[in-house]
């Protein structure tokens, strides 16, 4: 390896794009490279399913070629890990479960095919959450992912895996699904850029679907520079998903360092209250002040439903999930119990055997909100709100173009410590489900740290805005170097 | 009169003629090897997604303004929840609260002969389920998923009818809709168009209906009726046994010309319906309903009051001939390709027409004499080149692919005699065969001229003109 190949894992996607590009070093030793440093840290940190070692390093030498001949594509050998959520042919997709423990897909989801189609290259599969519903990672049939920043903690969920390997260098970008704060809560929990996109800018097909008007898929990035080349790929109207919107993607690189001056910039009064850890809330506010000095103007807006939102996200998403899990029945693919003796057992024995407890809670729990005579009392009601919740959000953005606030209300949290109590982790979303009930594009960035553990400040602007809080994460990354401190062990 | 009324409402499923499925891009063909027309999405794989068919959306709209109904401006899709081996996604993707078409409503001929007016409450668009395999399996059973995702329109009428006839005709109008329309092949036997009914009796002359059961798979218009009288006769049976009916779905079993219970109220699944999230609600504009509506066909009703002021038919051979619209597409055909009486182009195409086909088991659109040749053997039936006799005979000969009308004319030599000295002599020489006949006719048995037509018809081999015969006759033995 060249001199100047030294320390590629510490460089951010736009940076080894530049290195690439001027031919510093190869697609095929940065590839080695990360391959190596996955080998090395990947197990302990359990943030890889699967390694697609050989078909990168095939990838990474096409890519050196196609820079020869001058006809690179876009993102030619930049490296790239898929949530284990994202279909991927001929590779396994499990979805961080056992009923697709074996479960090959004969076809790639739309943000793979895009992003291999410009040229990244997949490293492997990143673990996550079962079906991606939890938020510490430890709902995983594959074991929970550790927090790079202390092993003995969570690294957010259920993008774990995800945020886990770009926190701790092993891959500089990856993708992650955000169905309730999936992307951006891990990202906070782990000092990583995390953006979900507005609901239908990306296509969600061949994504495994959680909750279908939630699911969005996104990045875990290292800078929002990053994350604005990688959207630029990703977005996109796709006419296999009826859900994706036909909208123009515009270049999300082009006005990243556009200073902050005129940009009004909403504070939430009940983002502060009892729920935020004091000193959690202190890392935002001095964050506001960095905004503030880049031009942005601070006003308090009002989110009067926002209380409701997790009793509301936790009505729609169990009940979507109830019925997105049903096509999981042993019959086609997938875990399929041995020696059932008639079709109800195949069912109650490949669902009982193939789904974990998280899984099953939420089956149950939309199953039953969905059940006559309780239709309209929980998910009729329940979608009543989300209006509610959107009109709310609708009503701030005729005031200010961008609303900031905490990403999650405490940093990392210990492994084992909220598994027994399913409520005490469900409001560990209670500020990034706002978005999802809405649609909004949101992201979080690093923002500093509490007794040595990262914290996010969360950005949400109105529908097709990305462009805007990227500009927004980008200035404030100008002033800042929080989204460049890299856990000791992994420097 | 009984004194027990029959309350009928029907749920047609007609599987629409698209030639992808409704949410996906696989061929909807029937009859292929069992799998071979399922995609990822027929097959419910993980992170696959449903995109709705235009063309159904198409061809929904016209069943609705062909019945007078309300087009939706926004139908929704919902899911309808339940685990079936051959419904792979454990849903099925169904229009729940917001179907696309509301309230329509078609006029048949009731029992009595008077028009009577049958409401349609709803007709919404939904994917079709695989079916499942048990013939030739040993310990375990099949899926065919082909089928999977087919689009159906599910046409829901109001009870509003009154017997099992009353049923059929509903289900024999609504069939030759959606043929005129071609939504549909109609295809009984194929499944294309099926049917329940809900049948309930009550005292007439109350207002609150009976208990109601439902009757499934009622694959044909034979079995509607047998199935519906069936159970009528049962529910008034137990009803004057002092029993009560209960709420269940039953099936017809054709083999034993029966019903029997399925599974009750109580065992009924809850389908736990929710607006499918992954479907836009389907969004319907004026200009959309005014471009289908310019292009609807002349229907079965206008259709057969045309024929009858045009052609100046009677109403029920009009009906007859209107029912399908190949077989009115051929008798227009016909009646401008001769120069024959419509009426008798008519009775040609009811009578030998229709009789070949049905021996034969084929459809009019198979037939084997086509309208402008069966319009060429009228033409020589008119001018007199042959007799009605020998036209039936020249018909069989063109149905077994001999030839055209005036071919098999010429070939087999049956052209008219209508020279007059020609058939003089044929009546000089019956009349010197049959001395005692012609004795006794001349003593005034007038009705013995008959035999000797039919004499001199004979010799003539059934050529001869036969009012020539008869004159040439009558002024011989004078």
């Amino acid at each position: 390896m060249s001199p100047s190949a030294a320390n590629l894992h510490l460089r951010t996607l736009t940076e080894l794009a530049q290195g690439l590009a001027a031919g510093e070093f190869t697609a095929r030793e940065l590839t080695e490279s990360l391959l190596a440093r996955i080998a090395a840290h990947g197990e302990a940190l359990n943030a890889f399913v699967t390694v697609t070692a050989d078909s990168a390093l095939e990838a990474a030498a096409a890519a050196d070629r196609a820079r020869a001949a001058q006809n690179p594509a876009p993102l030619a050998g930049l490296p790239i890990v898929h949530k284990d959520i994202f279909c991927t042919a001929g590779v396994r997709t499990t979805c961080g479960s056992r009923m697709l423990d074996n479960f090959v897909s004969p076809y790639d989801a739309t943000v793979v095919e895009k992003l291999s189609r410009a040229g990244a290259i997949m490293l492997g599969k990143s673990n996550m959450d079962e079906f991606a519903m939890g938020s510490s990672n430890e709902t995983s049939y594959y074991g929970p992912v550790r927090n790079p920043w202390d092993a003995a903690r969570s690294p957010g969920g259920s993008s774990g895996g995800s945020s886990a390997a770009v926190a701790a260098r092993l891959v500089p970008a990856a993708t992650g699904t955000d169905t309730g704060g999936s992307i951006r809560q891990p990202a906070a929990l782990t000092g990583t850029v995390g953006l979900k996109p507005t609901y239908g800018r990306v296509s969600r097909h061949g994504m495994i679907a959680f909750a279908s008007s939630l699911d969005q898929a996104g990045t875990i990035t290292r800078s929002a520079a990053d994350a604005a080349l990688l959207l630029g790929v990703m977005a996109g109207f796709d006419a296999r998903d009826s859900t994706s919107v036909d909208e123009p993607v515009p270049d999300y690189r082009a006005g990243l360092d556009k200073p902050l001056a005129g940009l009004r910039v909403g504070i939430v009064r009940q983002h502060f209250d009892a729920g935020l850890d004091a000193a959690n809330a202190a890392r935002v506010r001095a964050a506001l002040a960095v905004l503030e000095a880049d031009g942005a103007t601070l006003r308090e807006v009002d989110l009067p439903h926002l209380d409701l939102s997790v009793p509301t996200y936790y009505v729609v998403a169990p009940a979507e999930c109830s019925s997105n899990m049903s096509r999981f029945d042993g019959v086609r693919f997938g875990h399929r119990a041995e020696g059932a003796k008639d079709l109800m057992e195949l069912y109650c024995r490949s669902r009982g055997e193939g789904f974990g407890a998280e899984v099953k809670r939420r089956i149950m729990t939309g199953t039953y909100v969905l059940s006559a005579g309780y239709y309209d009392a929980y998910y009729l009601q329940a979608q009543k709100v989300r209006q509610l919740i959107a009109a709310d959000f609708q009503a701030a953005f005729a005031d200010v173009d961008v609303i900031a606030g905490p990403t999650a209300p405490t940093p990392a949290f210990l492994l084992g410590d909220k598994t027994d109590d399913p409520i005490t982790m469900y409001l560990n979303d209670i500020y990034t489900i706002g978005a999802n009930l809405a649609g909004l594009p949101a992201l979080s960035t690093p923002c500093g740290f509490v007794n040595r553990l990262p914290v996010g400040l969360h950005l949400v602007a109105a529908p097709f805005r990305e462009a805007l809080l990227l500009n927004c994460a980008h200035r404030y990354q100008q002033h800042t170097d929080w989204h460049r401190q890299c856990p000791e062990a992994y420097s | 009169m009984s004194r027990w009324e029959t309350v009928i409402g029907l749920e047609i499923h007609t599987q629409l003629a698209t030639r992808s499925k409704i949410f996906s891009g696989a061929a909807t063909a029937y009859g292929a090897a069992p799998n071979t027309q399922a995609c990822l999405v027929d097959l419910g794989y993980p992170g696959v997604l449903p995109v709705l068919n235009g063309e159904a959306v198409r061809m929904a709209c016209k069943f609705g303004l062909a019945v007078n109904a309300t087009i939706a401006a926004r139908s929704v899709f919902a899911r309808k929840n339940y685990f079936y081996p051959d419904l792979p996604k454990g849903y099925q993707i169904s229009q729940y609260e917001l179907p696309i078409v509301v309230r329509g409503e078609l006029t048949i001929a009731g029992d009595d002969g008077t028009a009577r007016r049958i409401g349609i409450t709803r007709a919404h668009l939904e994917e079709d389920a695989g079916k499942s395999i048990h013939e030739g399996l040993e310990r375990c059973s099949g899926i065919d998923l082909n089928r999977a995702g087919t689009p159906l329109l599910e046409i829901v009428s109001e009870p509003d009818l009154r017997s099992a006839q009353e049923a059929v005709a509903y289900m024999r109008s609504i069939h030759s809709i959606v043929r005129y329309l071609e939504i549909s092949d109609g295809n009984m036997q194929e499944g294309s168009f099926r049917c329940d009914a809900n049948v309930s009796v009550r005292p007439r002359g109350q207002q609150a209906l009976g208990t109601r059961t439902e009757l499934k798979n009622l694959n044909s218009f034979r079995f509607v009726e047998k199935a519906i009288n069936f159970e009528i006769e049962r529910q008034i049976e137990l009803l004057e046994d002092g029993g009560e009916v209960i709420q269940e779905t039953r099936l017809y079993d054709a083999d034993l010309d029966q019903t029997r219970a399925m599974r009750s109220k109580e065992e009924a699944n809850d389908y736990r319906y929710f607006p499918d999230p992954d479907l836009l609600p389907v969004e319907i504009d004026a200009a959309f309903i005014d471009a289908v509506r310019r292009s609807l066909p002349e229907l079965p009703h206008a259709k057969q009051q045309r024929f009858v002021t045009q052609y100046g038919l009677r109403e029920e051979d009009a009906a007859v001939l209107t029912a399908s619209r190949a077989l009115a597409d051929y008798f227009e055909a016909l009646a401008l390709a001769t120069a024959c009486d419509a009426r008798q182009a008519a009775n040609w195409v009811m009578g030998e027409l229709s009789g070949s086909l049905n021996r034969d088991g084929l459809d009019i659109r198979d037939t084997r004499v086509p309208a402008a040749a069966l319009g060429a053997l009228l033409n020589r039936l008119h001018d007199g080149t042959i007799s009605g006799k020998i036209a039936k005979d020249v018909f069989e000969a063109m149905w077994s692919g001999e030839g055209s009308a005036d071919e098999i004319i010429e070939a087999r030599g049956l052209k008219q005699i209508t020279d007059a000295s020609a058939i003089d002599d044929i009546v000089d020489a019956v009349i010197a065969a049959n001395p005692v006949q012609v004795a006794d006719y001349r003593a005034g048995k007038d009705k013995i001229l008959g035999y000797l037509v039919g004499q001199v018809m004979k010799e003539s081999r059934g050529k001869a003109n036969p009012a020539q015969v008869n004159e040439s006759l009558k002024r011989r033995l004078k």
